[in-house]
């Protein structure tokens, strides 16, 4: 699809000859994730992540779809069901933990996914809809994971879609009839527990369409490259299989058993105790907290504590939304023309300091709100937006770049003789202004 | 210009809010330290249990199962349902099919049901397919009788608590007088009648009276050890280790099993893949493709490999 010397499908076997002439799905198959997708023979091992994005997302919808055969979204089954799956149902146990676990593994490899892309420029043109479509797929996980985590009716499902849906009720005037909207209640009830199982069963689909149209966006320009200098000739790919089939393959089936090893030897690890207590509208849990890969964004909300023209908690919420909703300009944000962070020695510096942040984030996001945890969690969030949206458009008006290689082949060649000039700036110039 | 100062204007914003809030935050708190709590200062973590279950390996110890069995019938069954456990799951213990049949037969309370012939709410024996009857009829009798505390069902309790077998254990072992330091530092954290003092606890003071309170409260079977208070409340809590999780053999043995077949298939997906990249590794080895003397090598590694065009 992307280059000129894409290998073209060619069908052996008189039935695929038979069944391209009638039905190309072989042929599309080939030219997307076969032989007919050449790909930067230098990608390394950040690159596997994607498609371990893609087994987990297989892997929720598969286990989702067994356990919604014992599943009843009953504010007062729900709970039990899922202890009659745990106990009862053959293999509940299994297929219940690993759908638990799954949940912790997408967002794991989801977030090295990001951060990869953001290490490596993989935003910037052309690929400014692959990204924008991930962030989109990321915004879709997020409230599938939130609904998802609701359905078993514990103590943190119901008091976390109270704290979640209450982030409404921050906007003036139409806050509150959303959010009741929203619930279909004045609290969450049986008409929230059924429209969130609904719907959590409607948006992994939803997500799946949407990554048929991330992956399409990527073809067209193909896969960016850790030197992210573009493909310039056929010795610069290797075609997608068996090169990377062979090389996501072993890595996936090393993933998925430290995964297995969350599943079968600590299943409970990444949950919270509360949630085997069954929902108690009457009584609020000593810390409510989010489950771990929401903790950045609630350290977030929690960190603005003072009425400052608005209100502190709408400061929370817009900031909240605002902290993703910023990634979506990040192609216009940072506007140096090189793509990647090894050839940018003050982004990379602030990306490794970027990523320490959204650590410290999840930290405060995940403790109690003590003097403490609040204070770091407000310089840890200053940061965040100051990176975002003052250091790296500075960063990428005044940072002078280092020589790019040639071409990616010549890249594995130590002693780069010739420099490329970066895309869009001038030749033999290697400081990158405007 | 506007447009592109815009991104400026609303990092500092969201940045100068937090810092101020950072900054009244800190003020306040220097000028206002939080007092410190009697709970943080006294409340203590859990003490180490060792259980047969614990690690990947962990099988249930089923003689110190049926021991805690028994004294959660015998005391804690009290007070405490056990509504997500079945009799006949005690066959999981060693008890036989008969054993579980007396046992549900001979429970001290019978199962809520309906006379046959006037349908009026009537009770029954236990069969062994019912769930352990609860002690109490609805929640307003079992505050009734426990001066208004709710004693909560037990079946997850390992799984609903930090460190879950451990703090029950600690929980049963940790009643103790009130510590006269923290009354004199914290008059007003002084355990109120009623209630019983216990580090273990969250918030110190516990509605429930110290259940395990002598050696040979239970009378364990001949060959067993003898019943000390520690001794029982290991006991139990490995009991209660085994109701939240019924199926934690299965787990650890499914989990070994699988763990080594994903081993297997990582290690033969890497050899397939060295192989597979065999030729185009030792293309880029030194100086890279557009080298001749990486071309002849290129040429000499797939002829070796037997790959033509």
């Amino acid at each position: 699809m992307s280059f000129a010397w894409a290998k073209p499908y060619e069908p052996k076997a008189p039935i695929m000859r038979w069944l391209d002439e009638r039905l190309p799905l072989p042929r599309l198959v080939y030219g997307a994730i076969g032989g007919g997708y050449p790909v930067p023979r230098n990608l390394n091992y950040w690159w596997n992540f994607g498609v371990l994005a893609g087994i987990f997302l297989v892997v929720q919808i598969v286990t989702g779809i067994v356990l919604a055969m014992w599943y009843y979204s009953s504010a007062d089954g729900a709970f039990n069901s899922v202890e009659h799956i745990m106990r009862d149902v053959n293999a509940g146990w299994a297929i219940r933990y690993a759908h638990m676990n799954g949940a912790s593994f997408f967002f794991i490899v989801t977030y090295i996914h990001i951060f990869r892309g953001l290490y490596y420029g993989s935003y910037k043109a052309p690929r400014e809809l692959v990204w924008m479509l991930g962030l989109v797929i990321y915004l879709l996980m997020m409230a599938t994971a939130f609904m998802g985590y609701v359905l078993p009716w514990g103590q943190m499902s119901y008091w976390g879609a109270q704290v979640i849906t209450g982030f409404f009720s921050a906007f003036p005037l139409v806050g509150e009839p959303i959010r009741v909207w929203l619930l279909g209640g004045y609290a969450p009830d049986q008409a929230a527990l059924t429209r969130f199982f609904s719907l959590h069963y409607l948006l992994p689909f939803v997500i799946a369409a949407v990554v048929i149209l991330h992956i399409w966006a990527l073809h067209i320009p193909g896969s960016n490259n850790p030197t992210g200098v573009d493909v310039k000739d056929e010795k610069d790919t290797l075609p997608f299989h068996p090169f990377y089939t062979a090389k996501d393959g072993w890595f996936a089936a090393g993933f998925v058993l430290l995964y297995a090893l969350f599943v079968y030897f600590a299943p409970n690890y990444l949950g919270h105790p509360d949630n085997y207590i069954p929902a108690n509208p009457l009584a609020t849990p000593a810390h409510i907290v989010p489950e771990w890969y929401f903790w950045p964004f609630y350290a977030i909300l929690r960190a603005f504590t003072v009425d400052f023209i608005l209100p502190a908690k709408l400061w929370g919420v817009v900031a909240m939304f605002s902290s993703i909703l910023l990634l979506f300009f990040l192609p216009w944000l940072d506007r140096s023309p090189v793509r990647s962070g090894s050839y940018r020695p003050i982004f990379k510096r602030f990306f490794w300091l970027l990523v320490a942040d959204v650590f410290v984030l999840g930290w405060c996001g995940g403790a109690p709100a003590t003097p403490f945890y609040v204070a770091l969690s407000q310089l840890a969030a200053a940061y965040y937006f100051a990176h975002f949206l003052i250091i790296l458009p500075l960063i990428s008006k005044f940072e002078t770049t280092l020589p790019l290689p040639d071409s990616i082949s010549s890249s594995r060649l130590h002693g780069e003789k010739k420099e490329a000039a970066p895309v869009g700036a001038p030749a033999h110039s290697t400081t990158i202004a405007g | 210009m506007l447009l592109r100062s815009i991104k400026y204007l609303v990092g500092a914003a969201f940045a100068g809010v937090l810092l101020i809030s950072f900054f009244v935050g800190v003020s306040n708190y220097l000028s206002s330290p939080p007092a410190p709590t009697a709970e943080e200062e006294f409340h203590k973590h859990p003490k180490h249990l060792a259980l047969a279950s614990d690690g990947p390996f962990g099988r249930f110890d089923r003689q110190q199962l049926q021991r805690g069995f028994q004294v959660y019938k015998e005391v804690c069954s009290a007070c405490h349902s056990l509504s997500l456990v079945a009799f006949h799951d005690l066959e999981a213990l060693g008890y036989s099919e008969a054993e579980v049949k007396a046992i549900a037969n001979q429970w001290q309370t019978e199962v809520p049901s309906v006379n046959p012939e006037t349908g009026e709410p009537a009770t029954r024996k236990a069969l062994s397919s019912d769930r352990f009857p609860a002690p109490y009829a609805n929640e307003v009798a079992a505050r009734a009788a426990n001066n208004n505390a709710l004693p909560p069902d037990l079946s997850l309790m390992t799984k609903a608590r930090h460190d879950g077998g451990a703090y029950v254990y600690s929980l049963l072992t940790g009643f103790q007088p009130q510590p006269a330091e923290l009354v004199k530092k914290f008059p007003s954290a002084k355990t109120p009648n009623g209630l019983h003092y216990n580090p273990y606890f969250a918030n110190l003071n516990l509605a429930m009276p110290p259940p395990l309170t002598s050696e040979g409260q239970v009378t364990y079977a001949p060959g067993n050890p003898k019943p000390t208070v520690d001794q029982m409340a290991k006991d139990v809590s490995a009991f209660l280790v085994w109701t939240a999780e019924p199926k934690l053999e299965q787990r650890h043995a499914t989990g070994i099993a699988v763990s080594i077949f994903l081993l297997f298939a990582t290690i033969l997906g890497y050899l397939a893949y060295q192989n597979i990249w065999r030729t185009e590794k030792s293309v880029v080895r030194e100086t890279g493709v557009l080298d001749p003397k990486n071309q002849a090598k290129t040429a000499r590694a797939r002829g070796k490999a037997g790959i033509t065009g």
